[in-house]
């Protein structure tokens, strides 16, 4: 749906890799340039009217997205230049001033690069043990899981709520109560959740959360950092500099200012920013519970007919997202990607950052389709159709 | 070289690449060549004596212009001297940078013609050189 909204859609293209981007709609683009043309001031500075209009855009798209995943304050909402930074910034900033050795923090093997390496560098500076919650046969995580690897030195459960590969949902909000329960701390990495479903963060009682714009229609190089209120103003900054500090005078005399600006040093991603706001406008014009039932029962087609073609193994058959891995039997994933661009038909091949992956279930590469409301069926039909001909993908794929 | 005979002697090397294997004698110095693009990531073993590559196995797991430049590149550099091989390397490097080049030093090597206009496939068709190039100089 609302396909008429996109630039890129009237290109002869057939895009599928939403889960690395989203592209854009004609209102984020307007709403940018119109920044770029119209009122291109800094923000939180000067006392002139451009300048102005733009603190009144940017605090706008704050507001925005508070109300977007139901933060009760503004300060909660920090924003950051994707979900990378915003759990570097969660692990660094927070979990690194808190943590001792011993102290465990858990995650699973299919969690996204983002949400490992963080953790593995602060295992390596304070030696902390970062320990795996065993997923179950269909690669899930379980409640009983996550209560069987709860140890008393566990202090962090970290995880994706819905995976990048294999698109599986976590039950968030069982798993918050089971960690606060145990005075554990919750992250959730919403980069693949946020943009295809309602996010409440009261409701799910998460205390931290990490999304990326560009991965929901937004401008690349922005992304959202939440945090419980009392626990960012606990948070350290990862950058200090100008916007940030209220006064310095010598090594014993910096006074920060108030979050959210505390946390935002230097000259933050204008642009990007009330670009991200508009992006959320027009998702919720569409409405979030329509865009994750469209991606559904796009979904439920694509593997309807999928599973039809023999030699086409499916890594995920169930799954709660519109992500479907799968493989064609005895040829290289990245082989059929190249194959598919050549009727410009744009799937990702590779590991897809989850590196760790492969020792659950087995296979290290997959090609990945990733859809989003503007996806249709006739792109699934002719997905399907150059895949039903092995022998053209042999032929064609070098 | 036409679109047919490039498309042969590649899937040749893909479907049947030469010394896809583990080394099975003592002597060879080993090489990781990895993509940082894609998934590509080979082991190469090469076994040199008095200054000539006397053997090249592979092992690890690439896509079809990985796996066949590999082994074209094995068949092509068994027996050269360090020197020769090097040559040879900037040769196949010339003709994917699309720059002047030997067209009879390459061999079958010369299915890669095209590739500088497929974007990130030049990386993949140059991946084993990257490695075999780092065994090379160190031996120089």
């Amino acid at each position: 749906m609302n396909l008429e909204d996109f630039p890129m859609l009237k290109k002869d293209i057939i895009y599928l890799d939403n889960g690395a981007t989203t592209l854009k709609p004609q209102c984020v683009i307007d709403k940018m340039r119109d920044y770029y043309e119209n009122y291109s001031a800094n923000a939180h500075r000067g006392d002139y009217d451009i300048s102005y209009k733009v603190d009144q855009e940017y605090e706008n798209a704050r507001e925005l997205v508070r109300k977007f995943i139901n933060a009760k304050y503004k300060e909660e909402i920090i924003f950051t230049s994707g979900a990378t930074q915003s759990l570097n910034m969660i692990a660094f900033g927070f979990f690194g001033k808190f943590l001792e050795a011993g102290d465990e923090v858990l995650i699973t093997q299919s969690e996204h690069a983002s949400n490992v390496i963080p953790w593995f560098i602060l295992e390596k500076k304070l030696g902390i043990v970062v320990r795996y919650i065993p997923l179950d046969d269909d690669h899930y995580v379980t409640i009983e899981n996550v209560r069987d690897a709860i140890t008393p030195r566990t202090k962090v459960i970290s995880l994706a709520c819905i995976t990048n590969v294999l698109g599986d949902e976590r039950p968030i909000k069982e798993i918050c109560e089971l960690a606060h329960q145990n005075n554990i701390f919750v992250v959730m990495d919403a980069a693949q959740s946020v943009p295809h479903r309602k996010t409440d963060v009261e409701e799910l009682d998460v205390d931290f959360l990490a999304f990326s714009g560009h991965k929901m229609c937004g401008p690349t190089g922005v992304g959202v950092l939440y945090g419980k209120k009392e626990l960012l103003e606990e948070m350290d900054p990862q950058n200090y500099g100008g916007g940030m500090n209220e006064s310095f005078d010598n090594a014993n005399e910096i006074y920060l200012k108030e979050l959210p600006t505390r946390l935002e040093a230097g000259t933050p991603n204008i642009a990007g920013v009330i670009g991200l706001g508009e992006a959320i406008q027009y998702l919720e014009s569409i409405g979030m519970e329509r865009i994750s039932e469209y991606e559904k029962n796009l979904r439920k087609y694509a593997i309807d007919k999928l599973i039809e073609i023999p030699y086409i193994d499916i890594l995920n058959l169930e799954s709660d997202s519109g992500i479907i891995s799968f493989n064609v039997d005895g040829v290289f994933s990245q082989d059929v990607a190249y194959y598919l661009n050549k009727y410009n038909l744009c799937v990702r091949a590779g590991n897809h950052c989850a590196k760790n992956l492969k020792k659950e279930v087995g296979v290290s590469n997959s090609l990945r389709v990733s859809l989003y409301f503007y996806n249709t069926e006739s792109d699934i039909d002719a997905l399907v159709e150059l895949l039903k001909n092995k022998e053209k993908i042999m032929e064609e794929m070098i | 070289m036409d679109t047919e005979t490039k498309r042969s002697i590649i899937m040749k090397h893909y479907s049947n690449p030469k010394n896809r294997k583990y080394p099975e004698e003592e002597g060879y110095q080993k090489v990781n060549t990895a993509n940082s693009s894609c998934v590509d990531n080979l082991d190469i073993y090469v076994k040199i004596e008095e200054g000539k590559i006397k053997d090249i196995t592979f092992m690890g797991e690439a896509c079809a212009i990985s796996i066949s430049s590999t082994s074209i590149m094995i068949e092509n550099l068994i027996g050269k001297t360090i020197k020769e091989a090097l040559e040879y390397i900037q040769e196949f490097e010339g003709m994917v940078e699309g720059q002047n080049y030997n067209k009879e030093l390459l061999g079958d090597a010369n299915a890669y013609y095209d590739i500088k206009s497929q974007g990130h496939r030049k990386t993949c068709a140059l991946l084993p050189y990257i490695g075999m190039k780092q065994v090379l100089e160190k031996e120089e």
